[in-house]
């Protein structure tokens, strides 16, 4: 069971439906006073403190570390590195699928990135452990780094992203090209980027004989069970995490990583709680990134501005020891018709942490370079960027020919042009100032992501009170779990809120699948909702076949839940109570289970009937000052279709959310790395720049209505990673459009657009 | 971080006198010395804690008309101090479009002054940094350094130095009065922090144990308050540093330009006074071509020193940008967004 | 070495025997005195989370020693409430949604808390926003933040002209 009580009564109860309403978050009041408790701040009794020490360079091997010197620190209790650490069950560098990444667990010496882990110093404070893990001043054999793009070694690829093919194609492109009225070819480069969610990687981690419990912020808390039951050579039931609350996840927090496996082994070498929480520059290595991407796209059309061809091609990078490539060029399959299409990924590897599924990946670095291509063809063609996304607006999935499961995109178009104000655009770039004379550009993006659904189980429990308990093992990372997905349990239990025990979190609880691929409310929501439809057709057994009860020979499916009732379908008159129903069965409470997902998560991919896409249309305004190129985004209008909305306050905030990446993707994050070392040289907030309060002034986002009949019962498909699509291209066009200057290399910075004057 | 002595003197004397010892370090806010604590970057032995000391926090009104600012007065507090923001707009200004709230309300006026650089390469201790480690080279030079200095720097450095509040205190001719064991000397802000040149690791004046106890503003530098601008073009609309920046400070008598200040932030290991460009101005009508001529002008002797050639470019236009908006005069009220290029041009302008 | 410091903390004095100089205000709060509500985001004084009011003023406590604020007086997240009754920021974040994961939250709070205090930014949501950008938020939260902060804003000006009248 899970111990995480909402303390306080939620602020906004709903009699009635659930579904649809925008209730507050269920963990606000938690939130806003400082009472949830993250990983980090547990304190169990005994718990001592362990900072690791990570490599500064980026390949070679560690040739000393002064141990002695670290444990004559006062309060240093024991170091922890390759020569001493305890035996795994397994090999971290075994790995036996693709959701499975190899970690360093100090098992050599040997370096491969900067930041990677290569010691863990424990001590009684953590001003203790900090300083004894700066004592002990590694010396190493350094070997040279292999850094970006043009220096890694070249792979050819079989598969990107978790095992997507690298290669697509439908039609013949090139002899499309070749034919093609008009055409371009331009390459965009997109940086390393690191998730940076505001709360680091941390563990608290406790051994009782081979029991392991943690408190660890986890995106797939069954998966992290897994990969730790594996290494340490127990039963996954010996190990217990909470997660109630991620500081952020973003993707970076889906598999556990290498930091807080170190922490449980840190725990179990001391005979004692250990907490491990990374520091800021200790996120740029160990735990993930979106890799850098160069892509070529190549874009013809016919004499009226129809795509006929359009090739998508990515270079893109991954560690020297493990998989994961960027699947840049997959937007391509998906958004434009276009008589012929490829797409393609080449791969390069380089002394560098693996990089891991970032919000959007694929979709957010393939976006910017197709919705600035698609830009740049429009322009070619001289007709309006909207008018020309519209002209070869995909009524079929392009790349597979299936027909759309829902696809509201045009009237995302309409609603996000029309509250814009796009038709006051003029076509031509560097036409609008405002009364301060910055210029002003106005931009558009096509928004896409696939209606990804991983698996899930979830419990229910009626109980004689009238209440009801609903038990899934989902992930809160700030998209509003805690609340959405009560709100399905209690229209599936047929319960007001108020009614309802929502208990969510926690590993012993039925397994929710991965809180990612913007598939976590579709996927736990159904198996919440097949539970509720589980224990309510018990319930409705049990009436329905007992004379005494007023909807006695109704039947099964003659009976609806709702307020803590059944009522007969034909004679709403006749109901009786939960409480009533078990009461005169004799019994304390009834149980149902239900699954919920699709028995491949990458059915969206390829395996049904229907293309199922959630898509939008994103508008942005930036300004930029014409001489200093200093640029702003100062209005971001987005309209998403993405099937049902359960709460529509928390999905305009993963809106904003998108959006606010989507302008951060195209104008501030990168992650700078020293050309020589190998080393990111911004390892930190002040100078890895995410947009500030000032730097978003106006978002606005349109919940375009969509029903979608196939893609699951309750009609969702997820919101969690849209809006960073088409926001980026969308501020990317908005900065052409101001100052007539086309930047390929992202994110844009002033310095680019500096023109000589 | 190092584990270190904690001092906590009674009086001036004292401090200077505790700060002597070698590897010691004066502890105003820390949000400068504990951030590079924490990196690693500076180790010391012992920390001389100034804060409790009386009298430090004030801003007085001298007799002459000059002002004078405690080493401790916080950064907030001076900003928002009406009278003095209202007579020194450009200062308050400067301030305003640095860091953030939080660390505005915690840094101290002498903290500021001894910022130190935020070139990535000094603040890795993995990298090699003339600065942090003199003689181990500059790793920043074959490095990432589209930010680095245009002007002033040495094949030893080539770092910035990241103060806003420095540049227009270097505009107006900010003294520093230091106390040091041989009693008090004062010295002009413009004179305080060294160039690289060999020894990079020596930024400032300041002998072993030597304390700012203050900042002087002479009276004159009031005369400026209705043509004072200070602007900072930066890669985020807040909370970041500058790529550049400038200070203008204007006397106009009869569409004349009477007396003229420029300093610029971000191009050099110091705040960079541009004199040369001031004479240019004295005697000329306030226009477009003449803030270019001047602009020209304090640039002349910029050079690239990495991939930042951009800057020298960007630098000239600052310049004249700021030139013109401080000719256009200072706003009544403090832009909402102090220091941006996105702080409207267009509002009331103060009746000074 | 021991060095004992006084503070007062969400009213209530405590005199604590610190053990290492080294402390900040960040840690003894959170791994000393289990008030975990100001957080670490990057314990150098760039993301905010860890906002507290010291002296009546926002400052970043993981920039801040300990041992140097002998006899302050401290004002947490978990001292904003009064009892069971939200504070009219923390109100107005659940209403706005002006969070999402929660965890930059509280220092937004406090900050949220510490701006109206100073006066500076009013009812001008452009100063809110250049004000609260010492706050940073990866999920992206601006908009119901800046919402939240000028409608506390409202409802604490409400308030106070009560009071005076």
């Amino acid at each position: 069971m899970s111990e995480i009580a909402l303390t306080q009564t939620p602020i906004h109860i709903r009699h009635g439906s659930n579904i649809g309403q925008p209730l507050t978050r269920r963990d606000g009041v938690l939130k806003v006073t400082g009472a949830a408790k993250y990983a980090a701040d547990q304190h169990p009794p005994g718990m001592l403190y362990a900072v690791l020490a990570t490599s500064s360079i980026a390949r070679g091997r560690v040739a000393h570390l002064d141990v002695a010197a670290a444990k004559a620190h006062p309060g240093v209790v024991d170091v922890i590195t390759p020569a001493n650490r305890p035996a795994l069950a397994l090999d971290p560098d075994e790995k036996s699928n693709p959701f499975m990444f190899r970690l360093d667990l100090l098992q050599t010496d040997r370096v491969r990135y900067a930041g990677q882990p290569i010691a863990i110093v424990i001590a009684q404070t953590l001003e203790a452990a900090t300083e004894g893990a700066s004592l002990l001043a590694p010396r190493y054999e350094t070997e040279p780094a292999r850094v970006g793009l043009d220096d890694g070694e070249s792979t050819a690829l079989q598969v990107v992203g978790p095992g997507f093919p690298a290669q697509a194609q439908r039609g013949d492109v090139e002899t499309e090209l070749a034919a093609a009225k008009k055409s371009i070819t331009q390459t965009y480069e997109t940086p390393a980027q690191y998730h940076n969610p505001m709360e680091p990687h941390a563990i608290v981690a406790a051994w009782e004989g081979d029991t392991l419990s943690i408190d660890t912020p986890s995106q797939g808390m069954a998966m992290a069970q897994g990969r730790l039951a594996g290494l340490f050579g127990i039963a996954p039931e010996k190990i217990h995490i909470r997660s109630p609350f991620l500081g952020g996840g973003f993707g970076g927090k889906g598999m556990i990583s290498g930091p807080q496996v170190l922490g449980a082994i840190a725990a179990r070498a001391v005979g004692r709680p250990v907490k491990l929480v990374l520091r800021r520059d200790q996120m740029y290595g160990p735990v993930g990134h979106r890799a850098p991407t160069r892509q070529t796209l190549r874009l013809g059309t016919d004499g009226d501005g129809a795509l006929v061809g359009l090739d998508h091609h990515t270079k893109t990078m991954s560690s020297t020891f493990d998989d994961f490539f960027e699947p840049a060029s997959t937007p391509s399959h998906t958004l434009y018709a276009s008589t012929a299409i490829a797409t393609s990924h080449a791969g390069v590897r380089a002394d560098i942490g693996t990089p891991i599924f970032m919000r959007a990946p694929g979709e957010a670095p393939g976006s910017i370079a197709l919705e600035s291509a698609i830009d740049e063809m429009a322009q070619a063609c001289g007709m309006d960027p909207l008018a020309f996304r519209l002209k070869n607006y995909a009524e079929v999935e392009p790349i597979s020919g299936k027909p759309f499961s829902s696809k509201a995109l045009r009237e995302c178009y309409r609603q996000g042009a029309e509250r814009f104000g796009w038709e006051r655009r003029p076509l031509a770039p560097r036409q609008m100032r405002d009364r301060d004379g910055l210029l002003v550009g106005w931009g558009v993006g096509t928004a896409t992501f696939p209606a990804v659904m991983f698996a899930a189980q979830a419990k229910a429990v009626l109980r004689r009170d009238g209440s009801g308990v609903m038990e899934i093992g989902a992930h809160d990372m700030g998209q509003g779990a805690w609340t959405a997905l009560a709100q399905i349990a209690a229209d599936g239990l047929g319960l007001d809120l108020d009614r309802l025990e929502f208990r969510s979190g926690t590993s012993d609880l039925p397994d929710a699948g991965i809180a990612g691929g913007s598939g976590h409310t579709a996927t736990a929501g159904m198996a919440i909702y097949n539970a509720g439809a589980d224990v309510i057709a018990k319930l409705a057994d049990l009436a329905t076949n007992d004379d005494h009860s007023p909807l006695f020979g109704a039947g099964n499916a003659g009976v609806v839940a709702r307020g803590g009732r059944l009522f007969r379908r034909d004679d709403e008159s006749r109901s009786e109570s939960f409480s009533d129903i078990l009461a005169r069965a004799g019994l304390a409470q009834i149980e149902g289970r239900g699954a919920g997902g699709r028995p491949n998560p990458m059915e969206a991919h390829g395996q049904s009937d229907y293309a199922m896409h959630a898509h939008g249309a994103v508008f942005a305004e930036v300004k930029v000052d014409p001489e200093l190129g200093q640029i702003r985004a100062t209005r971001l209008v987005g309209a998403f279709a993405a099937g049902r909305i359960i709460n529509p306050r928390m999905v305009r905030s993963q809106y904003y959310g998108g959006m606010i990446w989507g302008v951060s993707f195209a104008l501030h994050e990168q992650a700078i790395v020293d050309r020589h070392s190998g080393r990111p040289m911004n390892a930190n907030f002040a100078e890895y720049h995410i947009p500030v309060n000032a730097d978003v002034p106006s978002l606005e986002a349109i919940l375009v209505e969509e029903d979608d009949p196939h893609v699951n019962a309750l009609g969702i498909k997820g919101v969690g990673e849209i809006g960073i699509t088409g926001s980026a291209g969308a501020v990317a066009n908005a900065v052409w459009h101001a100052t007539g200057i086309r930047v390929r290399k992202f994110p844009i910075t002033l310095d680019r657009l500096l023109e000589p004057q | 971080m190092k584990t270190f002595d904690y001092v906590r003197p009674a009086s001036v004397r004292e401090a200077v006198s505790a700060a002597a010892a070698p590897g010691a370090a004066y502890l105003a806010a820390g949000t400068n010395l504990l951030d590079l604590m924490k990196g690693g970057v500076t180790r010391p032995d012992r920390l001389v804690d100034i804060t409790h000391l009386p009298d430090l926090d004030r801003i007085e009104n001298l007799a002459d008309g000059s002002v004078r600012i405690g080493a401790l007065v916080r950064n907030a507090d001076l900003a928002h101090d009406r009278d003095f923001a209202r007579r020194f707009p450009a200062i308050a200004e400067a301030l305003l479009s640095g860091a953030s709230a939080q660390l505005r309300n915690a840094a101290s006026v002498g903290g500021n002054l001894l910022q130190r650089t935020r070139c990535a390469y000094f603040y890795d201790p993995a990298s090699a940094c003339n600065k942090r480690n003199p003689g181990s080279g500059c790793d920043a030079r074959g490095g990432d350094n589209r930010l680095h200095a245009i002007l002033g720097w040495s094949e030893s450095c080539i770092a910035t130095h990241p103060s806003d509040f420095c540049v227009a205190l270097v505009a107006l001719d900010a003294v520093v009065e230091i106390e040091g064991r041989a009693g008090r000397r004062e010295i002009p802000l413009e004179a305080f922090h060294r160039l690289p040149g060999d020894s990079p690791d020596r930024e400032s004046v300041l002998e072993p144990g030597e304390m700012i106890v203050a900042v002087r503003l002479p009276a004159e530098a009031a005369r400026f308050a209705a043509h004072a601008r200070y602007l900072k073009v930066r890669d985020r609309t807040s909370y970041a540093f500058a790529i550049v920046s400038a200070a203008a400070a204007l006397r106009i008598e009869q569409g004349v330009i009477a007396q003229a200040r420029i300093a610029m932030g971000g191009v050099a290991l110091k705040p960079w006074r541009a004199r040369e460009a001031e004479q240019i101005l004295l005697g000329g009508r306030a226009d477009t071509a003449l803030f270019v001529r001047a602009a020209t002008a304090a640039l002349a002797e910029a050079k690239p020193s990495g991939d930042n050639g951009f800057k020298i470019v960007l630098a000239r236009r600052v310049v004249a940008r700021a030139l013109a908006l401080a000719a256009a005069g200072t706003p009544e009220r403090m832009p909402a967004l102090p220091g941006s290029p996105f702080a409207a041009a267009s509002g009331v302008l103060a009746h000074v | 070495m021991a060095f004992s410091t006084t503070l007062t903390i969400n009213g209530v004095k405590r005199t604590i025997a610190l053990d290492d100089p080294r402390v900040t205000l960040l840690d003894l709060l959170r791994e000393r005195l289990n008030l975990t509500g100001a957080k670490k985001g990057c314990d150098r004084g760039q993301c905010g989370a860890c906002t507290i009011i010291v002296d009546g003023r926002r400052i970043n406590s993981c920039l801040a020693l300990a041992i140097s604020h002998d006899g302050a007086d401290v004002l947490t997240i978990e001292g904003l409430a009064q009892g069971d009754r939200l504070h009219p920021v923390q109100e107005a974040f659940i209403a706005h949604d002006g969070l999402q994961c929660g965890f930059c939250t509280p220092g937004q709070i406090m900050s949220a808390f510490g701006l109206i205090q100073e006066g500076q930014a009013g009812d001008d949501p452009e100063r809110v926003r250049e004000a609260m950008s010492g706050n940073l938020c990866r999920c992206g939260a601006y908009r119901g933040i800046t919402e939240a902060v000028l409608e506390a804003h409202k409802t604490l000006d409400a308030l106070n002209r009560k009071e005076v009248a």
